[in-house]
Formats: structure tokens, sequence, C-alpha cells
């Protein structure tokens, strides 16, 4: 378990975070910029922090305060680099033998020939980088990582660069890894697909802080805040005044958009109160007629997506559809859209 | 060969095998010798300024430079003043090896060490700085100390342009004079190299040994220089 917090400051930038990664994947989720590849350099010990300690299990990695700063290869982390990072003068054999020189020939050369049969790279055993393609490249990079029996594995982007059917195939690997290796895996990415596909936790970045962190499943039903919404691809956002809250019966009522509609139960607020809800675009239906919680829209745009249509209404609407639903109302020119109360929910 | 450039200074070989090519073979021998030296000294200097961040490390770049621009004479002068028989290293090598430094091939190999080694120390260091910094931090990582990363990760892969200055420096050292002339000084056999043998045969008007000696160092700084750019094209692709 990696246990950090800690701040580093640069004229422009702040980084301050507190975080806990168990074993399992744990996945930084920010936009550029938000200090998520930052966060890897200072646990791997490339960046010191200013202040703040990093532990691993019960071993101090770095201490500001103690003046304590492991370098990085005392460290006993494993870094998958963006660009993979294979030493261009080796051969891939050359690469994995590197990592594991600190054993005796004999077991070196057994280890590295067993990594290369479990990532399926012993036939490129002698070919060098320039030569692999970019799934070769960063199952041979897993590998190489890999051989030094890290403590914690760090991986930075690693779907980068890989088209949908090898993004796949990763994201199998690393679940893999997780099973046979009960470590911290630290994964970054700024796509909400690789976050959802791998993540055992996610944590939401942006601009240096931590905004939100819990199971994506957790977090993308109740979104902190009404940036982390927006990360989260939650689109339609609403200003309401709570009516009515009946935990009872899990449901509460609230006026926007200038009329009532039943939502969920809204925990900690108060009758009167202000909140900004918000549904992904998915979770909006097209209702045939008026009815509860529906709304009367007009067609503004719509974009078309792989698995239907997006369409933009007029008020402020957002909902994704299959493409029959979309034939099936396509003349019309009011659409009713019902808003689910279930998932009408609070952001923080 | 020309028979109008030969005005009867000295006797014009009637054959090359009379021909006196002791500077060149000097010359090649001291240039060799400057190249180790300053391969050597250069790269740890080059470590020193791409890896370490010390106080006055620029200074030290800075002073490391001054060879370039320095005129040869006031280059020659410091190291006389530097390693004569006056000064401590002059005596410490006196005491040492049994003679003086100044005024031997040995002071001729120091010259040119120093003439050559700005330019080999400056392409070094940018070399050094241009391996791409991830492969440096992936090493470590990996459990390399910074002597393992330095030999088998850095130094591999700024092989060819560290080759190619190295290859540079050679035709420096071959092309040095003034700083030569001041602390060697110019004695035929012993410390008369090639450059000065030019200047010497052409002061003497011995016109056929100074194009001999001319076209042959035009000719190996040439061929040096282009063996240099093309390992430094090779070191980009």
């Amino acid at each position: 378990m990696i246990c950090a917090k800690f701040a580093k400051r640069y004229a422009s930038f702040e980084l301050e975070l507190e975080l806990i990664a168990e074993a399992g994947v744990t996945v930084l989720f920010g936009a550029s910029g938000a200090g998520k590849t930052l966060t890897l350099d200072c646990l791997a010990g490339f960046v010191a922090p200013e202040q703040g300690r990093i532990l691993l299990d019960d071993e101090l990695l770095f201490d500001a305060a103690a003046d304590v700063n492991l370098s990085p290869r005392r460290r006993n982390c494993g870094y998958v680099f963006q660009d993979h990072a294979l030493f261009p003068h080796m051969t891939v054999r050359g690469n994995l033998l590197f990592a594991a020189e600190r054993h005796a020939r004999l077991e070196r050369h057994r280890r590295v020939g067993e990594m290369m049969d479990r990532f399926r790279i012993a036939e490129f055993a002698g070919i060098y980088p320039h030569e692999l393609s970019g799934g070769q490249k960063q199952r041979c990079s897993l590998a190489r990582a890999l051989v030094t029996e890290p403590r914690f594995l760090l991986l930075d982007e690693p779907a980068r660069g890989l088209d949908l059917p090898l993004r796949n195939e990763l994201y199998q690997l690393v679940r893999q890894i997780r099973s046979e290796y009960r470590i911290p895996i630290l994964v970054v990415t700024h796509d909400l697909e690789e976050c959802f596909a791998l993540a055992d936790t996610m944590v939401v970045m942006g601009a240096g802080k931590l905004l939100q962190s819990g199971a994506p499943s957790v977090v993308y039903r109740n979104p902190a805040s009404f940036d982390v919404a927006r990360m989260l691809g939650i689109a339609n956002q609403f200003e309401a005044e709570i009516l009515a809250l009946d935990p009872g019966r899990d449901t509460s009522r609230v006026r926007m958009l200038g009329r009532e509609f039943a939502a969920a139960y809204l925990p900690g607020y108060l009758l009167g109160d202000k909140v900004r809800l918000c549904v992904p675009a998915s979770q909006l239906n097209v209702a045939r007629e008026a009815g509860r919680n529906c709304v009367n829209a007009r067609v503004a745009a719509v974009t078309e997506l792989p698995s239907g249509v997006r369409v933009q209404f007029e008020p402020e609407l957002i909902v994704e559809m299959s493409r029959e639903t979309f034939d099936a109302h396509g003349s019309q020119l009011d659409w009713w859209i019902e808003i689910p109360a279930s998932h009408l929910r609070a952001t923080g | 060969m020309d028979p109008d450039g030969y005005d009867g200074g000295r006797p014009m070989p009637t054959d090359w095998s009379t021909f006196d090519w002791s500077p060149l073979t000097l010359s090649l021998r001291v240039a060799a010798c400057a190249t180790v030296i300053s391969f050597a000294a250069g790269l740890a200097l080059a470590y020193l300024l791409a890896n370490k961040n010390f106080r006055g490390r620029e200074l030290l770049d800075a002073a490391i430079t001054l060879p370039l621009v320095l005129p040869p004479t006031v280059l020659g002068y410091y190291l006389l003043v530097m390693l004569g028989r006056s000064a401590p290293v002059g005596r410490f090598y006196e005491a040492v090896f049994g003679g003086p430094l100044v005024f031997t091939w040995q002071a001729a190999v120091i010259a040119s060490t120093v003439h050559a080694i700005p330019m080999l120390v400056k392409s070094s260091r940018a070399a050094l700085e241009s391996v791409g910094a991830e492969y440096e931090r992936a090493a470590r990582t990996l459990g390399a100390s910074e002597w393992r990363l330095f030999w088998r990760v850095t130094l591999p892969l700024a092989r060819r342009s560290i080759l190619a200055a190295t290859v540079l420096a050679f035709a420096r050292s071959l092309g040095d004079f003034g700083t030569t002339l001041m602390i060697a000084g110019d004695i035929p056999g012993r410390t008369q190299t090639a450059s000065i043998a030019i200047y010497d045969a052409v002061e003497s008007g011995n016109t056929m040994v100074a194009r001999t000696l001319v076209l042959v160092i035009s000719g190996v700084t040439m061929a040096i220089v282009y063996a240099a750019n093309w390992l430094e094209r090779r070191s980009k692709s």
C-alpha cells in the first residue's frame, strides 16, 4: 500500500495531494496539466516534493521533515513510460537482462526467459525496439518493469498511441498483472473509458489537486463537484431548489427549468436549499408524450456517435440515444425528454 | 617538383627516400597522444558539466572554452609560466622524469591537448545532454547505479556524436601551431611538428617540402572531417 501526502510548488503550478493506493489498480484521472505525471514522478523519486511524506507499506520513501529521500533505484518501483523508454541500443532480451542485473547469471536468464514467455515476447528476443509494433513495445516495457519484482507499478498513459483492439489487449494484460502481483498499480490517463476499464479506485485530479476519489461507479453516481461531473462527461447540469425531501422513500422534489421534478433523495440538504443536479446524457429518455419529469424541448444540434447520436436540445439538455429512437422522432419539432428521478443527483 | 619555386636555400631531395617525414610522424604521434588524453579528460569534464549541478559549473565551462578564443601565443605563455623549469609543475616533472618538460615532444602533446579539449568537451556535453531523460530515468527505476547508467545507457546512446567530436579533436590537435611553438619550440626531428615544419619550409623557401606537407595535412584533415560528418549524420538517424 502506498500512502502519500505531499506538496510540490512551481512558479505557475502547485501540486498538493493526499493519496492512498492499495494493492490493485488506482487510476489517476484528469485533464492534461492536472499534475498526474508529476505525481508519478514524485512517487518514483524523480522529483522531490517540498513537503510531506511517502510511505510504501511501512517503509519511508520520502519525508521532507526527516530529510529522507530514497533515490529512484532504491524505491523498487516499476515505471512504464509514455514512450516506453526501451533502450534502443539493446535487444528486447538485452533490455530485460539490464533490469535483472542484480541477480546471479543463471537466475537472471531464468527470470528473463520466464517473463518473455509470460508476455509473449520470446519470439522478439533478438530484435531491437525500433522494429517492434506499439503493442509489442508496450508488452516489452511492462515485462522489463516487472523483471525487477517491483513493490509498486506506475503506468503513464499506457494506451497512448494504441488502436482499439490493442487497447483492450493492454487492459486485459493489466488486469492479469493485477491478479498475479498483489501490488499497488497506479495508472495515469485522461481517457474515461480506460479509467472505467481498469480502475479499482479512481482518483480525479484537477489543477494539482485531488478532486474526488473512490470506486469509479460510486464517483460516477455521486460526482463531488460540478468540475468532476464535467470531467466524467456528465453533460446535463441544473440549478435547482429543494421543495420536499423524503428520506423514507428515497425521493425528493425540486424546482428547476421552471417547473417541479421528482428526484432521488438528496442527503445532507435542507428544504429550500439551492443545489446543482446532474444527469449523464445517456440516462435521459425520449418520451412519446408529456408526463412526469418530462421537459418540452427542441433540437438544436446533432452529433454522430459510434453507438448512436448525441442530440443537443433547447432548453439546454444533452441526450444520447440510439439511432432508431432518433429516426423514430426525427420529423417532429417538439420533443418530450424524461429526466428519470433516480438519475437526478446532486453534485457535491 | 617545381624547379621555379626552388631558390637554393636547401638542397632539393632527389628522391622520396631521402624526404624527411619526421615532422609528419611526430605530428601524428603528438595528435594521437593528445586525442587520447583529451578524450579521457574531456569525457570526464563533459560528464561533470552535463550531470552534476555544482557551484561554478558555468564558470568551469567558460574556462574550458577559453582556449577556443584566446590567441595561441597567450595560451602558450600561460603554459610556459605553469610548466616552465621554475614553476612547481615543471619542477615536479623534472624531478620525476629527470629532464625538463618544456621544449620536448611531450610539451607539444600538452599544447595540442589544450588546443583540442574545448571542442571535445562542448560536443560531448551536448551529446550527453541530448540523450533522452526517459532512458536515464528508466535505467534508474530498473536499479542501475549512476556508474552503470553512464557506461551502459548514456554513453552508448551518445557514442556516435562523441566519436565524431573525438575525430575532430584529432584533426584540431594535428593543426596546432602557436601554442606548440611557444612551449615545445622548433627543434627539427624532436619537436618540429608538421605545421611548424611547413612554416619553416616556407620561411627558408623550401617550397617542395612545404607543398608536400601542406597536401598531406590537407588530405588527412579532409578525410577526418568527412568521417566526423558521416558519424554525426549516422547518430541523428
